[in-house]
């Protein structure tokens, strides 16, 4: 057989080896080096099973926000199977109770530490990165303990795990392999909490490790690559269509101009006096936040402001006013849809109503989270300091495209307000994005 | 005597400074009580001042129906056996037992029903009166339960758990029932009425719902004056409404 001549094989041999070095790399940086890690050894509190060790863990479990994925209301605390969108497709969550069958009945507590550390499961499976293990990767061992103990004390429910509806080929061992190579480094060392942390340094772990505040405040790519376990800096949450703020930027959440009594409020709560939680954050002060201790609240705040001081703070820009036309009949809608609960100037109503005059969520650059308010309405969450919170009908149904972005052209330029014009099809894009 | 006068009257006086204590800061009381009516702005403004239903004809009366009725809904919201996207996004972030007090401001509200539509039935009279003999006799031959004997003679609920069929609109009934045969609409397990409209035609649910839709609204009948108890037989169960069927294999009871 004539051979084919070296220009053509030359580079097909260096490409055949380069995918076949890529492959065996992918292999071993998942389930070659990473078996080989050395993990932390069980820690005396791995055999604590006490009652002040399981309420710990649940303690833990309620600052990591696990329950609000791993629970579906009205089913067994923790047994999984609720649905996550993604772009990429639906993933259901793992029952975590100790169902021996469909649970975490047949793991150690080693095991647990594994799958928290290196997001894998004893049989060497690799999970779906919709688990943040980035963030879990930073739990200390006497904490992963805890957490463990807690949830070998719920009664086992039997749940199986519902199959994950991913595009093709995502959700194979194959293409998380890949993904992981390229986004995930369970390598590097982490850095351990020192014995007597600081509130900043309490802050961080509550922020980093357990609150895995980054899986929504941070930036993914396109292929959802994890953000960066400190990247607060603020992004559109691509299946629910909310924007999660920039945490450390003062003009989006007063962080630094606020009292800090007001911030407080906000994350045991949900509301202060000019905002009130949304969407998905409303879920993790109902799940997490709200169980937090004054200690911990304090020291997640600390960390923030801490990291906020930190970097150049520009102040709101004012933008253009609104045409006098738009403004015209959003003042109509105003006095007849809105003024009846957040006042005649925009002043709110101390305890139920949140002000809009003076508001940095009426004024941010990005209205998304304004205009699905108006179109989903909706109640903050109720919360043991504020257990039957007032509510915002949805307007969906009775304002168009035009009707919203006049009220809102007209709330964020009034008042002293500085925000620019809504227009009709910014309102269209995102009603259109979240009709399904 | 006086000791006497003065424990009387200081109730009042506390409570008359209180009451001036809130007119004076604009601020929103926050024991709840009084003012249930204001914590329910989002669900009247759909369903109409006092839920007493809304005129464009959809968004159903909440008004005096069962507390227990509507408790087990704006569950089914929040866990997903009915699906409206509105209102799942409403009840999600909120407490079991706060929605039970929804519920329940709902149901103690008693205020007059409108008059049943006047619009000539779109169906014909043969249709209607099919409709009729369904709804009150049920078809023993395909094992279809009349309405009333679950929802009363009446037809206006009976307490704790089974809503009024009569002074909702035509379009929401057969939507609910449409709803029912294609699994979007769910009760709790067993559900009973998944059951019985599967056994419907959708010529049946046009019929019934029609004649439904146009029957007045009895002055006197209210859920709250009817009791009923076991009306179905064992192969019928409400996990809604247990108190409907006999109970399941429970032995010595007493």
């Amino acid at each position: 057989m004539k051979k084919w001549p070296l220009w053509i094989r030359l580079p097909l041999q260096v490409s055949a080896a380069l995918w076949l070095l890529t492959a065996a790399w992918v292999l071993w940086d998942n389930w070659g080096r990473q078996a080989s890690m050395p993990t932390t050894a069980e820690t005396l509190s791995t055999r604590d099973t006490g009652p002040q060790q399981i309420e710990r863990g649940q303690y833990l479990a309620r600052a990591g926000n696990c329950i609000a994925c791993h629970s579906v209301r009205g089913q067994p605390l923790m047994s999984g199977a609720r649905a996550i969108d993604t772009p990429f497709g639906t993933v259901y969550s793992s029952n975590l109770t100790p169902d021996p069958e469909t649970g975490l009945g047949r793991w150690s507590s080693q095991d647990f530490w594994v799958a928290l550390q290196l997001g894998r499961t004893p049989s060497g499976r690799l999970l779906v990165p919709v688990f943040p293990y980035n963030h879990t990767r930073l739990i200390s061992r006497s904490d992963s303990d805890a957490l463990w103990q807690w949830l070998q004390s719920l009664p086992p429910a039997h749940q199986a795990q519902p199959t994950h509806t991913l595009r093709w080929p995502l959700g194979t061992q194959a293409a998380l392999a890949v993904w992981r190579s390229l986004y995930f480094d369970a390598s590097t060392q982490v850095e351990v909490t020192p014995r007597v942390p600081t509130p900043v340094q309490r802050g961080a772990y509550l922020v980093e490790a357990l609150g895995h505040c980054a899986a929504c405040h941070g930036q993914r790519d396109l292929l959802g690559g994890f953000p960066d376990v400190q990247d607060l800096s603020g992004a559109v949450m691509p299946a629910q269509g909310w924007y999660a703020p920039d945490l450390l930027s003062d003009a989006q959440t007063g962080l630094l101009s606020m009292e800090t009594a007001q911030w407080l409020r906000r994350l045991q709560t949900g509301y202060h006096d000019r905002s009130v939680a949304s969407g998905p954050m409303a879920e993790v002060v109902q799940h997490s936040l709200q169980y937090l201790s004054e200690d911990d609240a304090q020291a997640m705040l600390a960390y923030l402001q801490y990291r906020a001081r930190q970097q150049p703070q520009p102040g709101i820009e004012s933008a253009a006013a609104p045409r006098w036309s738009v403004l015209d009949i959003g003042q109509d809608i105003y006095k007849n849809q809105c003024a009846q609960c957040h006042g005649k100037q925009g002043q709110g109503l101390t305890q139920a109503y949140p002000a809009l005059a003076g508001s940095l969520a009426v004024q941010q650059s990005d209205p998304t989270n304004l205009v699905l308010s108006i179109l989903q309405g909706g109640y903050g969450p109720s919360t043991q300091q504020r257990l039957e919170p007032y509510g915002m009908p949805p307007f969906k149904m009775t304002l168009d495209d035009r009707q919203i972005a006049a009220v809102l052209s007209y709330v964020r330029s009034q008042w002293g307000n500085q925000a620019g014009e809504v227009t009709p099809l910014q309102v269209n894009r995102i009603r259109a994005s979240t009709d399904h | 005597m006086l000791q006497t006068l003065f424990r009387q009257i200081l109730p009042l006086l506390i409570a008359l400074f209180c009451a001036s204590k809130t007119m004076a800061t604009p601020a929103a009381s926050n024991s709840t009580t009084e003012n249930m009516a204001e914590r329910v702005r989002a669900c009247t403004a759909c369903h109409g001042e006092q839920g007493r239903a809304a005129p464009d004809g959809y968004y159903p009366r909440l008004a005096g129906k069962p507390a227990g009725y509507l408790y087990h809904q704006l569950l089914n919201f929040a866990e997903g056996r009915r699906r409206y996207g509105p209102m799942a996004q409403l009840v999600q972030p909120l407490s079991d037992a706060y929605l039970l007090r929804m519920a329940q401001h709902f149901a103690s509200l008693d205020i007059p029903y409108p008059a049943p539509s006047r619009e000539a039935p779109r169906i014909s009279l043969q249709d209607l009166e099919r409709g009729r003999q369904l709804a009150v006799h049920g078809d023993a031959s395909r094992k279809l339960p009349s309405c009333t004997a679950c929802h009363g003679t009446t037809l206006m609920g009976t307490e704790p758990h089974v809503p009024a069929l009569l002074g909702l609109p035509l379009d929401y009934l057969t939507a609910q029932l449409g709803a029912w045969q294609t699994g979007e609409r769910r009760a709790h397990t067993p559900d009973c009425m998944a059951a019985i409209v599967r056994r419907m035609t959708p010529g049946d649910i046009i019929s019934v719902a029609s004649w439904l839709s146009m029957q007045p609204v009895p002055a006197t009948a209210h859920a709250r004056t009817l009791q009923r108890g076991l009306v179905l037989d064992d192969s019928l169960r409400c996990g809604s409404a247990p108190e409907l069927s006999p109970q399941p294999h429970k032995k010595d009871h007493p």
